[in-house]
């Protein structure tokens, strides 16, 4: 896989650009190249770059992270620091942009310098299993907001298809003609395919620039234990000794 | 089988709103629970529906009030600071028997207290926030999945007992993404002669009201209303049991907090411990008959929460002080772990065994 400078991750929110970037991070590292990443995410306060701060020191990443990012300070400020990402041209960059163009907006201060040293990747995560991309049409609307609040043009597209845990690597492989497809509206290649690692194994050979990746879980994840609420039996009602309730008319009845 | 989607859960519940024929939202942006907006901002416009950022909290319920009393369907989401600020007009809501959908994606209290997630307004969805006597439907996802179904529900159950029902998540739920699938059959409707459309010169005037001139009118209309709510105890509980067969001891959890306690009862019983997992689903109405057959079975309860101690309440009156009942719980945006809750199953035995 060839490396740019700098490799920016933007797209729709929740299209997995965190893991994206963090996990595109240690790769850089594992190569031996000297590796920044910066959380430039100032809309989403939940799941962030800092999540792996353990995981990236250990790598050797260097991570600008906001000062305020995992706190209760629901301020969108980024830190002074973010610049050398921008200026330390002996560096390998990688920005993880916030979702949207409202997570773009932030990426504004940044292009300039980026568009004149020009050796930079604008990577565009597409994820069909997301409500609102569900066709490479609605893709391309997000992608042109993007570009217009950042000021930066995408040059490459990132294939994410996932269902969490469910994933399978029929689930990204049934993507490829929806990447296919955005790749004709925008004219821009598709770069690199992502995996959960063990999906990932399914798929050597069959899509471009396959990168495996490792997940951020919290404990609270029981994807062992299943949908209590269509698993019928689990669910009980009390008994009922009292009156009872009104009936309903069929929808649209 | 519908497709799985991959979505954050406070998508979930507006996707899920506007299948189940809501195209009236009114809110007013707060983290955690801003994606609801900003998924129906995007959505609303396409599907002629109406998405409106109201000027503050206290205009958007009362739009929701309007428009409820005009016969649609419609909601507003908010979180916790947020929803003390509706409280007023979710009074007036119950007073007027007009059916609305309310989500509250909590955080960390009281004041405006943090973003992370939190359980610490269970007292005031359950026992009121607003004034006067009055009850609003209750129910707690645990899932995405959940998120989306318990949303059509809301939405149904408003409309068939003409009251609030609020969903009461908290910011991990509302942040958290899960592939889930929608079904669309679950979609009630009810008459509503009561609205106020239009007479179009062909029938008597409506009138939506909370204002009562004589108190033997009002106390009046407060029993029938309680009749109304008894219908709702005796025919909507839900609540889940897990591993409650042989139970010794039983934990009480409900939302995040009950995926936190499964995974440790799990474990428990790994380690030979008989403990079961009953997750009050509808909060209110509260599943005080199963708790309470739980009490002739089990030793003790073990309540998680993420806050001071409030469901435990509700647990201890189900149980009428029967059987010991100790509490597990984090607050301010924390989130117990498995072994914290295992240590909290471990010490609940002792006492009793």
């Amino acid at each position: 896989m060839d490396h740019k400078r700098i490799t920016l991750f933007a797209g729709h929110y929740g299209s997995g650009k965190t893991n994206i970037a963090v996990n595109y991070a240690l790769l850089l590292a594992r190569e031996g190249k000297r590796t920044a990443i910066a959380d430039l995410d100032i809309v989403n306060p939940y799941f962030r770059t800092k999540d792996s701060a353990a995981e990236l020191e250990e790598a050797g990443v260097d991570l600008i992270s906001p000062q305020f990012a995992n706190s209760n300070v629901d301020l969108p400020a980024l830190p002074a620091e973010a610049y050398r990402l921008v200026e330390d041209r002996g560096l390998f960059a990688v920005m993880d942009i916030g979702g949207d163009d409202r997570g773009a907006y932030a990426l504004g201060r940044y292009t300039p310098f980026i568009l004149e040293e020009d050796d930079y990747r604008m990577a565009f995560v597409a994820n069909p299993c997301r409500p609102l991309t569900r066709t490479p049409e609605e893709a391309l609307e997000v992608m042109r907001e993007i570009e217009a609040a950042g000021g930066l043009p995408f040059t490459a597209i990132v294939n994410n298809a996932n269902l969490a845990h469910e994933t399978t690597p029929e689930t990204v492989l049934a993507a490829v003609p929806y990447m296919e497809k955005l790749s004709c509206l925008s004219g821009l290649p598709v770069w690199m395919t992502c995996a959960e690692e063990s999906a990932a194994a399914g798929l050597a050979g069959k899509v471009p620039g396959l990168l495996p990746m490792r997940l951020q879980t919290k404990y609270f994840d029981l994807p062992e234990q299943g949908e209590p609420w269509s698993a019928g039996p689990v669910v009980g009602r009390q008994p009922n000794d009292g009156p009872r309730p009104p009936k309903a008319r069929p929808l649209f009845g | 089988m519908a497709e799985r989607v991959l979505m954050k859960g406070n998508e979930a519940i507006a996707e899920a709103a506007i299948r189940a024929g809501c195209r009236h939202y009114f809110g007013y942006p707060i983290t955690p629970q801003t994606e609801i907006a900003a998924y129906m901002a995007k959505k609303m416009p396409k599907i002629g529906g109406v998405f409106l950022q109201a000027e503050s909290e206290i205009a958007s319920i009362n739009m929701v009030y309007g428009a409820a009393a005009a016969g649609m369907r419609v909601m507003t989401s908010s979180s916790s600071p947020g929803i003390s600020l509706k409280s007023e007009g979710l009074s007036y809501i119950a007073g007027s028997d007009v059916p609305a959908f309310v989500v509250n994606v909590q955080r960390g209290g009281p004041g405006l207290g943090g973003i992370q997630p939190s359980q610490s307004d269970y007292f005031q969805a359950t026992k009121g926030g607003g004034h006067g006597d009055y009850r609003m439907i209750v129910l707690a996802p645990a899932s995405v999945q959940e998120m989306a179904s318990l949303t059509v529900k809301g939405f149904n159950l408003a409309d068939k007992y003409l009251m609030t029902s609020m969903i009461l998540a908290d910011g991990t739920i509302g942040q958290m993404m899960e592939p889930i699938t929608f079904e669309d059959t679950a979609v009630e409707t009810y008459d509503k002669p009561w609205a106020l459309t239009g007479t179009k010169l062909q029938r008597k005037h409506n009138i939506v009201n909370s204002l009562y001139l004589k108190a033997d009118e009002l106390e009046r209309k407060n029993f029938e209303r309680y009749e109304r709510y008894k219908i709702v105890e005796e025919n909507e509980v839900l609540y889940e049991a897990y591993m409650m067969e042989d139970a010794e001891l039983c934990v009480v959890a409900f939302g995040i907090a009950s995926r936190v306690a499964k995974n440790a009862v799990a474990q428990a019983r790994r380690e030979g411990v008989k403990a079961g997992l009953i997750r009050p689903i509808t909060l209110w109405p509260f599943p005080s008959k199963v708790l309470r057959q739980a009490a002739e079975q089990v030793k003790s309860f073990v309540c998680v929460e993420l806050n001071m101690g409030q469901m435990i309440e509700d647990v201890r009156l189900a149980i009428e002080c029967t059987r010991p009942v100790s509490l597990c719980s984090r607050t301010g945006g924390m989130i117990p772990s498995p072994d914290q809750v295992l240590a909290s199953i471990r010490e609940a035995r002792k006492g009793v065994n």
